[in-house]
């Protein structure tokens, strides 16, 4: 398990460069934070007081000196705006967006895991078919109209779900999945699509191995070489495209949130961004970085359990 | 009696969407505590005979008739789940590459005690005792270590001795062996085919179908040889007396074609031209066209006479007919 430790290790260093791309990606966007602040009541005074008081008339390599050091002591700054601390913000903002990521996902492999597994075990059968429609299908929609024509058809035509809004946890499990039916949905289709074309291709693979053979010739069920045998070995590239359709969901997940009025992650960003709320901007997307970066490390430490030959090390 | 009674099996494949012949109307028989060879070329529907009798065919394969009987039924006739229960259960096979034979994310242990979970009423943990049992069998040196081994941690030849301890876990009647050794180096084919013939033959009365292109492997092995030549079968016989008297011409090229420890160096003897193709093989003998000894008789489209000798050879050639 060293290399587990090594990889939690090289977190840090990552961290680090998002934090400096991050940090001087929003400098160079024009747009000053105290004009934003003062909106028409600005004066040249009150802008240089606000310039001052926000830290902004620093030099840049101080600014993010000082921004560092904040966020080291677990200060990741106020809301220009507000003046709520961010650290709340996202703790609002943060499991609505995970909810959403993570049901999309939870949605997507229930439909094109066994979709893709039954289209590879029957070429050119019923599945196979209905996986290349919708392979196809979810790869061309955009989210944003997939999200609209969703709420037309499932909210103001069948009256089925909510169109927009959330509605917490807190108010009742069953409240909280019908909100987030509709933005889940948008948000899965598109990994689906991509989803059922690995799954099919690795499991075609994986098919013609001749172990497979071997255990067809042990006499196995053939319910138990699929499940057994064939998914966990295909699983190696269907769980890499995952992991690296994770930072998809994400930014899918800004759209969706647009859409849908969720209070989100996203949606945070994007308002935040708007506003030259450098704070708040800085702390989501670093937020999201490291998200990304766990999402993939799990991935990592998945492959080495179900790939024996990826392990490190000595046995 | 008979273990094992192959009547006229036929294999086809399709090929640009017609069905063609790559195993015709072959007939063996094979008793217990018995090994039979079938010898032949690349191609010459060997290994499709092995698949055709475990009714593993590939998707564009069928059996297109015949009769395997084996335990008193007909292995062309029974239903699907039956057969199930026969593979890895009364019938053992083991594949031509042990590196690619075995499941890489699973452990030997686990993959040896899947085989006697599926076939006998046993829980996890005899499953374990008996797949160290038979680890030992196959003498597989640490076998308890070798237990939780993934087979990428196993040498060629420790991975064919894990195969074959899956093969036999259930006790099988019968074993087909498709070009067991094939991968593998002389000292550790010799090591794998003596455990073979101990393990299934002298221990247990079972019947050893072994295929190969390797006489030698034969010759070493076996009890009686079938030559299968483009997918039929020429002769058989007892080894003893198919090696010492080759009667068809394709047996005789064969084992001429054999290097020896006393062929001279640089003057191996080949066998002109190439198996026919699918759907190239000519009418009557199908050897025509590469024999030193055609006749125009040779073309008679009802092939060549089955000449029986004696109780175990029979030949399929016009030069040995009465």
């Amino acid at each position: 398990m060293t290399s587990t430790v090594r990889r939690l290790l090289l977190l840090l260093p990552t961290l680090f460069g998002v934090s400096i791309v991050v940090f001087l990606l929003l400098r160079l966007i024009p747009g000053d934070p105290a004009q934003v602040i003062m909106g028409l009541r600005a004066t040249p005074e009150g802008l240089a007081a606000i310039t001052r008081d926000l830290g902004l008339d620093l030099p840049l390599h101080e600014q993010y000196v000082r921004w560092l050091g904040a966020l080291f002591s677990g200060d990741f700054g106020r809301d220009y705006r507000s003046n709520v601390p961010v650290t709340q913000l996202l703790a609002t903002r943060l499991p609505v967006t995970l909810e959403l990521t993570l049901l999309s996902l939870l949605l997507a492999l229930i439909v094109a895991v066994p979709l893709g597994v039954r289209a590879a075990v029957h070429p050119n059968g019923i599945a196979d078919k209905a996986a290349s429609v919708l392979g196809l299908i979810g790869i061309s929609i955009p989210d944003f109209w997939l999200g609209i024509l969703l709420v037309l058809v499932f909210s103001l035509t069948l009256g089925m779900f909510p169109s927009s809004g959330f509605v917490p946890f807190s108010d009742g499990i069953f409240a909280n999945l019908r909100a987030f039916a509709l933005p889940a949905l948008t948000l899965a289709t598109g990994l689906s699509a991509v989803l059922v074309r690995v799954t099919r291709s690795a499991v075609t693979e994986v098919l013609s191995r001749d172990f497979v053979r071997f255990l067809k010739a042990k006499g196995l069920p053939p319910r138990a070489i699929i499940n057994r045998h064939v998914l966990r070995n295909a699983s190696v590239p269907i769980i890499t495209v995952i992991g690296m359709q994770f930072g998809y969901l994400l930014g899918g997940a800004v759209i969706v949130e647009q859409v849908f009025d969720l209070p989100g992650v996203g949606s945070l960003i994007v308002t935040a961004t708007m506003e030259r709320n450098y704070p708040v901007v800085q702390a989501g997307m670093l937020v999201v970085a490291l998200l990304f970066i766990l999402v993939n490390l799990g991935t990592d430490l998945l492959y080495a359990w179900l790939n024996p030959r990826l392990r490190g090390g000595a046995r | 009696m008979s273990l094992l009674e192959v009547n006229h099996l036929r294999t086809e494949f399709e090929t640009g969407g017609n069905w063609q012949e790559a195993v015709s109307d072959i007939s063996f028989d094979l008793a217990g505590g018995e090994a039979l060879g079938l010898v032949g070329e690349s191609g010459c529907g060997k290994s499709t005979v092995a698949f055709s009798l475990m009714r593993l065919l590939p998707g564009n394969a069928r059996l297109a008739g015949g009769r395997i009987g084996f335990d008193g039924k007909d292995l062309a006739d029974i239903g699907e789940d039956e057969m199930r229960r026969m593979r890895g259960g009364r019938i053992g096979m083991m594949f031509q590459n042990p590196m690619t034979a075995l499941d890489p994310a699973f452990r030997i242990g686990s993959q040896i005690g899947e085989t006697l979970q599926t076939h006998l009423d046993v829980d996890r943990k005899e499953a374990r005792r008996m797949a160290l049992e038979l680890l030992r069998s196959v003498a597989i040196p640490a076998a308890e270590e070798r237990l939780d081994a993934y087979p990428h941690e196993l040498s060629g030849g420790m991975r064919q001795r894990a195969a074959l301890a899956i093969a036999i876990a259930c006790r099988p009647r019968l074993l087909i062996a498709d070009e067991p050794t094939t991968a593998l180096d002389v000292t550790i084919q010799a090591q794998i085919l003596r455990l073979i013939r101990t393990l299934l033959i002298e221990e247990r009365g079972a019947g050893v179908l072994l295929i190969t292109h390797d006489l030698g492997v034969v010759a070493h092995t076996c009890d009686r040889v079938a030559i299968m030549y483009a997918g039929e079968i020429v002769e058989t016989g007892t080894v003893a007396s198919v090696f010492a008297n080759p009667l068809h011409p394709y047996t005789q090229a064969l084992l001429e074609a054999a290097p020896n420890a006393r062929t001279p160096r640089g003057s191996l003897a080949t066998i002109p031209g190439r198996v026919p193709a699918l759907g190239m093989r000519p009418s009557g003998c199908r050897f025509r066209g590469r024999c030193a000894f055609e006749r125009p008789d040779c073309a008679d489209p009802s092939g060549p006479p089955r000449v029986r000798l004696d109780k175990h050879r029979e030949v399929a050639c016009v030069l040995h007919a009465a």
